[in-house]
């Protein structure tokens, strides 16, 4: 039997494009909705999943041979239930007004799909450092999601991008961007623009070959 | 806090709509919102796993506060959870064969539904009684079902219209649940 | 052909307890050192935020006790952090450079537009008034709920009146949102046009934790006027 050898690069890359959570699977559309209201919220909401990612993949790896196949999601669960707890302590150590602007949806990290997903489609069956690899991208592309909507929302909804006053103080904000509505159509828009930029790219793929 | 049971259930149901205004279950809500045969028996059996949820979590906070284990408490929830939704599944395998086939790989994905979660979580930090965590989740799971029954109404009718390929799909969802999200503002203040 | 082999193998169930026990224990390991490691560190920032708040309602205060009136008309003190069980209400005692007591502050909270709106709000037990506000969790709208922090009109609704009945035992006249332009009396807040529900926050907020707190600290004022040691 011949193994492919994915390279490094590949199995990192795979999550941050490829395999983009946000806009090619469309999982974990619950935080990626409510807490890019800003593009700091967005951007600490992804380094937490993606911490949660990357510890309960090694873990889960790490036990992938002795983990019962009856019980093994039940187990996931609570792999990935122990490291948001432990993500939950070092936010609130941190920061109390990041956890307050972050809210429920930090415990709510472990229902995300993305995590069990790749538990199940990856971590289970491969060697630690690939699944910590292979985690660490999904987490980058997760966040770059996140941060997609978390930036368009906060520059158009409050006129800041980090806190940062971006238009001065006349700045009439456009406020449906920082409410449950804007956040559906902001990710409606960036789903829209990839698949016109894919049609494109198809039709001078069907050209070219049609041409040659 | 001195929120009446009809508060919290119109609440819960219209004004902060677990869908639409706090984004809870969005997974199940763009993905099996397409045919209203399947939405509406997903909006129900997700309900009755929150009102399980609802009242095992209220017990067990009680327990945990008691013996000062609070940080036991995400996990204990979700293992609570995830066994509510295998009793869910075992039940309806015996007494509704047919709807357990249709929902198939829907049921158990109930258990990664942020609102069954999320219910718990909430009732938690709002330091809810019995009474109110009740109203609230039922006001929740029929929150969502309304919002499930709504979307897929709209997406049935929408397969006969002449929506544009490139925003067939899940962008087509999204707007539309940009649009439903937003009409439902226009409950803000109902209830108090 | 061997038979055995092709059934397909279910793992005995002591191995199976055994694993999850094993399990069980690493991520209980894992959850309990996280909670000691961060423990101090997490009263430390919650202490902060506490002092923060109280200094802000009220300004000429430079140490703060802590304190629980509990139902049945006791007043302790308690270290920082002490959480109310549930029918005793927390409120805090702020104390100026020379230890005379400049004002309590207790939190307030009741459902604004989105979630709930908490607020510390200050009590000056001398003029039995609401002195301000600040605002500690909401999520309103941002431009239309948060102007209760920054609206001229709405700042000057405080001081609020909020004196006790004959009898000390609710307050003499409900704290009350009303219309924007039709306040009439002093105990009445005049909502921002175009942001009522969020008015209505604040003042359900301060009337329902007054209603509860007040009447148990005004027969303990004294015991409360000099910072105890």
């Amino acid at each position: 039997m011949s193994q492919q050898t994915v390279s490094t690069l590949d199995e990192f890359m795979e999550g941050v494009w490829r395999q983009n959570p946000t806009f090619v699977m469309i999982l974990g559309m619950c935080p990626t909705l409510a807490v890019t209201v800003s593009a700091m919220n967005a951007l600490s909401m992804g380094i937490s999943t993606a911490l949660v990612l990357i510890a309960s993949c090694w873990l889960i790896s790490m036990v992938r041979n002795i983990v019962p196949k009856e019980v093994r999601i039940a187990v996931y669960i609570v792999i990935i239930a122990t490291f948001v707890t432990v993500v939950d302590y070092a936010i609130q150590a941190i920061s109390l007004e990041l956890y307050d602007a972050l809210g429920a949806f930090i415990q709510l990290i472990v229902v995300n799909c993305i995590i069990l997903g790749r538990a199940e489609a990856h971590a289970a069956k491969n060697p630690p450092i690939a699944a910590m690899i292979n985690a660490a991208g999904m987490g980058v592309g997760f966040t770059i999601g996140l941060l997609s909507l978390g930036v368009v929302r906060e520059i158009l909804g409050a006129g800041t991008l980090f806190g940062v006053s971006l238009f001065g103080a006349d700045f009439q904000p456009w406020v449906v961007m920082v409410l449950p509505p804007g956040g559906f159509f902001v990710l409606g828009s960036w789903l829209l623009l990839f698949s016109t930029l894919e049609r494109r790219k198809q039709r001078k793929l069907v050209e070219a070959t049609q041409n040659a | 806090m001195h929120e009446s049971a009809a508060q919290i259930f119109i609440n819960a149901l219209l004004a902060n709509n677990f869908v639409l205004a706090m984004f809870l279950g969005l997974c199940p809500f763009l993905g099996v919102s397409g045919k209203l045969e399947t939405a509406f028996p997903m909006g129900v059996a997700t309900t009755f796993v929150m009102l399980v949820a609802s009242l095992c979590a209220y017990g067990l906070n009680l327990l945990l506060a008691y013996f000062n284990l609070d940080f036991l408490r995400l996990i204990s929830y979700i293992v609570i959870i995830a066994s509510s939704v295998q009793l869910v599944e075992m039940v309806l395998k015996k007494y509704s064969p047919a709807l357990f086939r249709a929902l198939g790989i829907y049921l158990p994905l109930i258990t990664t539904n942020c609102a069954v979660l999320g219910v718990a979580l909430f009732q938690t930090a709002r330091e809810y009684d019995f009474i109110q965590s009740m109203t609230f989740s039922f006001g929740g799971g029929a929150g969502f079902t309304l919002a499930l029954v709504l979307m897929a109404s709209v997406r049935e009718r929408l397969t006969l219209s002449d929506v544009p390929s490139v925003a067939q799909g899940t962008a087509m969802s999204l707007m539309l649940a940009g649009v439903l999200s937003l009409a439902f503002m226009g409950f803000a203040g109902l209830g108090g | 052909m061997n038979v055995e082999a092709l059934v397909p193998q279910t793992t005995p169930t002591v191995a199976m307890i055994r694993t999850l026990g094993l399990l069980s224990a690493i991520c209980g390991l894992i959850i309990v050192a996280s909670y000691q490691g961060t423990y101090a560190a997490v009263q430390e920032n919650k202490r902060i935020a506490v002092e923060r708040a109280v200094f802000k309602v009220i300004p000429t205060a430079k140490s703060i006790d802590e304190y629980i009136a509990s139902p049945d008309g006791a007043v302790t003190k308690v270290g920082a952090g002490g959480t109310a069980s549930p029918g005793a209400v927390k409120f805090y005692a702020g104390y100026d450079a020379a230890g005379k007591l400049a004002g309590i502050a207790a939190e307030g909270a009741a459902k604004g537009y989105a979630d709930n709106v908490r607020i510390l709000f200050a009590y000056d037990p001398v003029a039995g008034t609401v002195a301000s506000f600040s605002v500690v969790a909401s999520r309103e709208t941002p431009g239309i709920g948060d102007k209760i922090l920054v609206n001229k009109d709405f700042l000057e609704n405080f001081p609020l009146e909020a004196k006790l009945s004959a009898d000390l035992k609710t307050l003499a006249h409900e704290i009350r949102t009303v219309k924007h332009g039709s306040k009439a009396n002093p105990w009445e807040v005049d909502a921002i046009s175009g942001a009522t529900i969020t008015s209505r926050a604040v003042g359900k907020a301060i009337n329902d934790a007054a209603q509860a707190l007040l009447p148990r600290i005004a027969p303990q004022l004294d015991k409360l006027k000099e910072k105890s040691s």
